[in-house]
């Protein structure tokens, strides 16, 4: 860091430091629940005056919205069936919207304005705790989806189509939710050390290119991860005769 | 903002893999905001999508049947053109075979009205003849008695 004569005010390279938040023996990342409430409160106002006085014939924002709703179906329905998507639908619409408002807020708004005592702001899914979470939660849905379908006959997938795969098949459990969280936190971290770099070398225009593949990497993330999600649940689901 | 520094001193050391509390508050955040969203905006935008899907569909289908409605006017209706063509036709056929018979009716009733006047015309032209030529002969016969008698008696 002692490259520069002068230290730049926007350009500061924080890696593992934290805002830490105390409840009871409990510790929290504040800053990852700070920058998600700011994410989740846009997520959630732009939907609520999207979704304002809807009608047969589209206008303005409700095409976003159906759009984006469209997608996410089209997501759920390729993988789930037509049986059951309508009801996982929310859940890995919600994955994808949080998702990728989190990878775009984080790098679209300027976090470091707002200055904290401890860490700083960013992409919720930057850190490690919430994309862990989202895979945790991912595969209590498969496992909910199976089982509430097909009782214990859920675990025939394991020795399909032979017995042979039953390792296998146990130790996927484990690397399903691991690769999930730690693919999108290893993309979302990886893209803004890389723009925290070289915002730190060279501040103007040469970080730009990196920025909008940053951009596209978080949708493509994003994406992965709904399709991903859908693409479990309906393998939790699926009958196999 | 040191308001937002909640914790007391003693904090963890930190690092990139610092799994803590957030991690299952996060999941119940997810949860609670896959509610929210569902109310707010799937179920909603989902409505108005299907029933749009809904109307398009029965829309179709209802054109669909007009259409085939329609088809089946046509026909009906191009089934009764031909039908009317043909009696059309039928009667102006009938029309001139009936102008036709009259006409050779009153031709063939003409000649033979000009024929029997003809026959009548030459049979009277006959007997006039006949009675002209008898009274001639009589006024022969009387002329002769007489320059017969003027020349006997001289």
């Amino acid at each position: 860091m002692a490259l520069l004569p002068f230290p730049l005010p926007f350009a500061e390279l924080e890696v593992g430091h934290h805002l830490y938040w105390q409840i009871g023996d409990l510790y929290l990342h504040g800053q990852v629940f700070l920058s998600s409430w700011i994410l989740i409160g846009i997520l959630i106002a732009f939907v609520f005056i999207g979704t304002r006085g809807m009608k047969r014939d589209p206008m303005g924002l409700q095409n976003l919205l159906e759009f984006l709703w469209n997608y996410i179906r089209d997501i759920a329905r390729d993988n789930i069936g037509e049986k059951y998507y309508r009801d996982w639908l929310p859940f890995i619409g919600t994955l994808f919207l949080f998702i990728f408002v989190s990878n775009w807020g984080g790098a679209l708004i300027p976090w470091k304005v707002i200055e904290l005592p401890d860490g700083e702001l960013g992409a919720p899914t930057a850190d490690i705790n919430t994309t862990v979470a989202m895979a945790l939660l991912v595969s209590l849905a498969y496992f909910y989806a199976g089982l509430s379908r097909k009782g214990l006959r859920f675990f025939e997938l394991y020795v399909e189509p032979t017995p042979i795969m039953l390792p296998f098949k146990i130790i996927e459990e484990f690397t399903k939710p691991l690769s999930l969280s730690f693919r999108l936190f290893g993309n979302i971290l990886a893209d803004e050390l890389a723009v925290g770099v070289l915002v730190y070398l060279v501040p103007l225009i040469v970080p730009l290119p990196v920025m909008l593949l940053g951009l596209f990497t978080s949708a493509i993330q994003a994406l992965i991860f709904a399709t991903l999600t859908a693409f479990y649940i309906g393998e939790g689901l699926h009958e196999a005769h | 903002m040191t308001w937002l520094l909640l914790a007391e001193a003693g904090v963890p050391e930190g690092g990139l893999f610092d799994l803590d509390a957030t991690l299952p508050l996060m999941a119940v955040q997810v949860v609670l905001l896959t509610f929210l969203l569902n109310a707010l905006f799937f179920r909603p935008v989902g409505k108005v999508v299907e029933e749009r899907e809904g109307f398009i569909s029965t829309s179709r289908a209802d054109a669909k049947q007009k259409l085939a409605d329609v088809e089946k006017l046509e026909a009906d209706l191009a089934e009764q053109l031909k039908g009317a063509r043909q009696a059309a036709q039928a009667v102006i056929t009938e029309a001139e075979q009936e102008v036709d018979r009259l006409y050779r009716e009153a031709l063939a009733q003409a000649e033979a009205e000009a024929n029997r006047s003809k026959e009548e015309s030459r049979r009277a032209i006959e007997t006039e003849r006949e009675s002209a030529r008898t009274q001639l002969q009589g006024q022969v016969d009387q002329l002769s008695s007489t320059i017969i008698n003027r020349l006997l008696a001289a």
